[in-house]
């Protein structure tokens, strides 16, 4: 996907060799297919778990943040700039929303989250734009700052108060979570029948209007809202301009420092609701070492989805999923997806091989025989494998599409105005 | 003809001496705005390094910081960044346990072997990066960001008691080493002990500085780092740099842990430092990737780490020191870049003024780039 990740130009450049085009029927279609994948595992496996109402809204909360976070990391490459101190702007998130979330009511939290991390991006934007400074280094910088300011403050903060300690906030409010009625009854009645497909549709299904927080629905939102500021509006097209070419942005007149501030900036802000979601929704308060390490994984999700929106939310959404299986002591769940992992080898070698990739194809067969070996010699997986699963998973997708990610090309590079000249 | 440069000795030290006045104005201001004095946490700090026991807490510290920044700096001096440090010192550090739990050789053998199965465990887990990079084009940063996260998988995996692992109470470990594998200290009376493979992380700096300045090897590192195209016309292979400088990153990062395994805990527990790679990075940046910085470096930050638990019971609370690492790292790499872009200047301006004036080019050849610096 060399020239065609851009969605907005559909038939601005014909196809580079090697490179395809996924349309939407065609995701759409391979989306179909793995759920129908995933339908015949469960029920040859009997592991109704992997698709269960509950199990798919446990990994919507979980992909959640990560996908707030990875949007942070959109925003801000987008226009230039890499940011790895999404972590340090979760910490912020999850430390502020909290400490006002208790004191002034959750959405005040919200709010003031939102802020909090919004700082550390203003911070990482006076390092690297204005400073010039290496983005990674910066960032680094901001990770190892951020901990230390939540962890001075804690104990300033929150020992005392009912509830709280020198780790941890005193207890927030709920944000309050909606459930459809009816529809998500009906949707748990069908998923509960074990039809093949209908009952799995209406598990993902279910899982997205079973008691779901206002806050998830506003993450959802940011997605397409995201793709639409960005890909839809002159505003959009100039921050994207600064990252792909920011001489050239310069040229038109557009004040590339400004668009990269704001930029980074809503990227902080971005990542700190990512960490508010976590202190307000999936916990109902602040603990430290909350974020362990979602940042990294958001920015990671971003990466495997291609800097595209889309993308990110597919990404993200399987870390989510890895993650609750987990989470909800999945160890005989996992070991019913090696079942669909070997499935899905043998496909692979046998598209290999209609591609005349012979040598490929025969690794991926062999991969798959002994991925079919483990799930058919033993009885469960051990939970430590299942938590590296969507990092390996990571890897594994980098290195096959590697050359076919293609990611804004000015992208971490320094920029001085009137470089151009 | 070196002669001696005033303005460039002025800019090696300006750097970081505005840094850490910048980090400390900071951090008082921080104590300020918290109600608290903004000095006596200072002085409490100062003589705390004046006990003998803080000191060998703090030159054994430094030992593990140095090690592992190291392992950062000889990325950083060609452009390559290894965040993975964290996991290959950990899993390198787990695998040396492991085997020194397992194999009972004579001491000859026994540290040897050690030393080589954390160097090689390390090695390999940079090397997948390494590799990765170079055939594949995928980013080392990334990369290592995942290789952390399955390192620490991995060694929870190997905790298990029916893999490696032995349970202590609540503690995972992976049971004692067999004694020939524990390295004596130099014992200082009642201050405790100094680990003997702090000599190991001194020898590792000397030859960190005569491999990168007074080597074929080293001096294509550099190359490589300045200017990768530069480099490949001069006839060195920018992957084989690639995954050579990988390798030794990696291999140094496995040595990283071994000073406190084989020095003290004798097994890696649940309790063993974590997050050292990551504060290597910062040590690596202060210490300008040179070896005689970075050890100053990884002192200063022992110093903030062992010195400030007395905080606590003074009123203050220790966590200042932490904000403090962080605002050094930031006014570092601002100070760094700040007095580079203004050096750069300054040098071009004086050029512009040579050549007006008719001179022919030379002596200014003072282009010091700083790799990672910026």
């Amino acid at each position: 996907m060399t020239t065609a990740t851009d969605v907005n130009q559909p038939t601005a450049q014909p196809a580079a060799p090697g490179g395809r085009r996924m349309s939407l029927p065609v995701l759409l279609l391979v989306i179909a297919g793995a759920l129908a994948l995933t339908s015949i595992v469960r029920i040859i496996t009997g592991a109704d778990g992997i698709t269960n109402v509950s199990q798919m809204s446990t990994a919507l909360e979980l992909a959640v943040p990560i996908g707030l976070a990875g949007l942070g990391g959109l925003w801000a490459e987008r226009s230039g700039v890499v940011n790895i101190g999404l972590e340090g702007m979760m910490i912020l998130g999850t430390w502020f929303g909290a400490w006002a979330g208790y004191q002034w009511g959750p959405w005040t939290g919200v709010v003031i989250g939102v802020i909090g991390g919004a700082v550390g991006g203003l911070l990482h934007a006076i390092i690297t734009v204005t400073f010039n400074v290496n983005h990674i280094v910066s960032g680094v910088a901001i990770n190892i700052l951020a901990l230390g300011i939540t962890r001075y403050l804690s104990p300033l903060a929150f020992v005392g108060v009912q509830g709280g300690s020198a780790k941890q906030s005193p207890p927030v409010e709920s944000l309050g979570q909606f459930t459809v009625p009816g529809l998500s009854d009906w949707l748990t009645t069908l998923n509960n029948k074990g039809w093949f497909f209908v009952s799995d549709i209406a598990g993902l299904l279910g899982g997205l209007v079973t008691d779901v927080s206002w806050l998830t629905l506003i993450a959802i939102a940011l997605i397409p809202g995201t793709w639409w500021i960005l890909w839809r509006t002159s505003f959009g097209l100039r921050l994207r301009s600064c990252g792909e070419n920011p001489v050239a942005s310069e040229s038109l007149g557009v004040n590339v420092y400004k668009y990269k501030y704001i930029a980074v900036i809503i990227s902080g802000g971005l990542a700190g609701l990512g960490g508010v979601f976590l202190s307000l929704v999936a916990n109902p308060f602040y603990l430290e070492g909350q974020t362990a390490g979602r940042g990294y994984i958001g920015l990671a999700a971003m990466i495997f989805g291609n800097w595209m929106p889309g993308g990110l939310a597919l990404g993200a959404g399987l870390f989510g999923y890895t993650d609750s299986l987990n989470l909800r002591g999945g160890s005989e769940n996992v070991h019913a997806l090696l079942l669909l992992g070997a499935i899905l080898l043998a496909i692979g070698a046998i598209w290999l091989a209609v591609k005349k990739k012979y040598v490929s194809a025969a690794v991926t067969l062999v991969i798959g025989v002994l991925v079919f070996l483990w799930y058919a010699n033993t009885n469960e997986v051990p939970t430590q494998i299942v938590s590296a699963t969507p990092y390996v998973i990571t890897l594994l997708v980098l290195s096959l599409s590697a050359q076919r990610l293609r990611m804004p090309k000015a992208d971490g590079l320094p920029y001085r105005k009137g470089q151009g000249k | 003809m070196k002669k001696f440069d005033k303005e460039r000795v002025l800019l090696a030290v300006a750097g970081p001496v505005i840094a850490l006045v910048v980090a400390v104005a900071l951090t008082s201001i921080v104590l300020l705005a918290s109600g608290k004095s903004p000095i006596e946490p200072y002085t409490i700090m100062f003589q705390q390094a004046t006990y003998s026991d803080i000191q060998v807490l703090i030159i054994n510290q430094a030992s593990l910081y140095y090690i592992a920044a190291l392992a950062v700096a000889i990325g950083f001096r060609m452009n390559l960044f290894n965040i993975g440090v964290d996991g290959q010192y950990q899993l390198a550090a787990m695998m040396a346990a492991v085997v020194g739990a397992h194999v009972a050789l004579p001491a000859v053998l026994q540290v040897p072997l050690l030393m080589i199965t954390a160097i090689c465990t390390g090695a390999f887990w940079a090397g997948i990066a390494g590799v990765l990079k170079v055939t594949r084009g995928v980013s080392e940063v990334v990369a290592t960001i995942m290789l952390n996260a399955i390192a620490t998988s991995v060694i929870a995996y190997l905790w298990l008691p029916d893999v490696f692992g032995v349970k202590l109470g609540n503690n995972n470990t992976t049971g004692e080493m067999h004694k020939s594998g524990w390295i004596p200290g130099f014992n200082m009376g009642d201050a405790g002990e100094i680990y003997g493979l702090v000599i190991l992380a001194v020898l590792l700096g000397i030859g960190y500085w005569i491999v990168l300045n007074r080597t074929r090897f080293g001096f294509d590192l550099r190359a490589s780092g300045a200017s990768e195209s530069a480099a490949a016309a001069s006839g060195v292979d920018p992957k084989r740099m690639v995954l050579t400088a990988m390798l030794l990153s990696g291999g140094i990062a496995g040595l990283a842990g071994l000073p406190i395994l084989l020095g003290d805990t004798h097994t890696y527990s649940l309790n063993f430092p974590t997050g050292i790679g990551f504060l290597g990075i910062g040590i690596a940046l202060l210490g300008r990737n040179s070896p005689v910085g970075i050890a100053f470096a990884s002192l200063l930050w022992a110093w903030l780490d062992k010195a400030s638990p007395e905080l606590d019971f003074h009123g203050y609370d220790k966590e200042i020191a932490v904000i403090m690492q962080g605002l050094i790292v930031i006014a570092v790499v601002v100070s760094y870049e700040s007095v580079r872009e203004w050096g750069l200047r300054r040098q071009q301006r004086r050029v512009g003024a040579e050549l007006a004036a008719g001179n022919v080019l030379g002596g200014t050849d003072n282009t010091d780039k700083e790799v990672a610096g910026r």
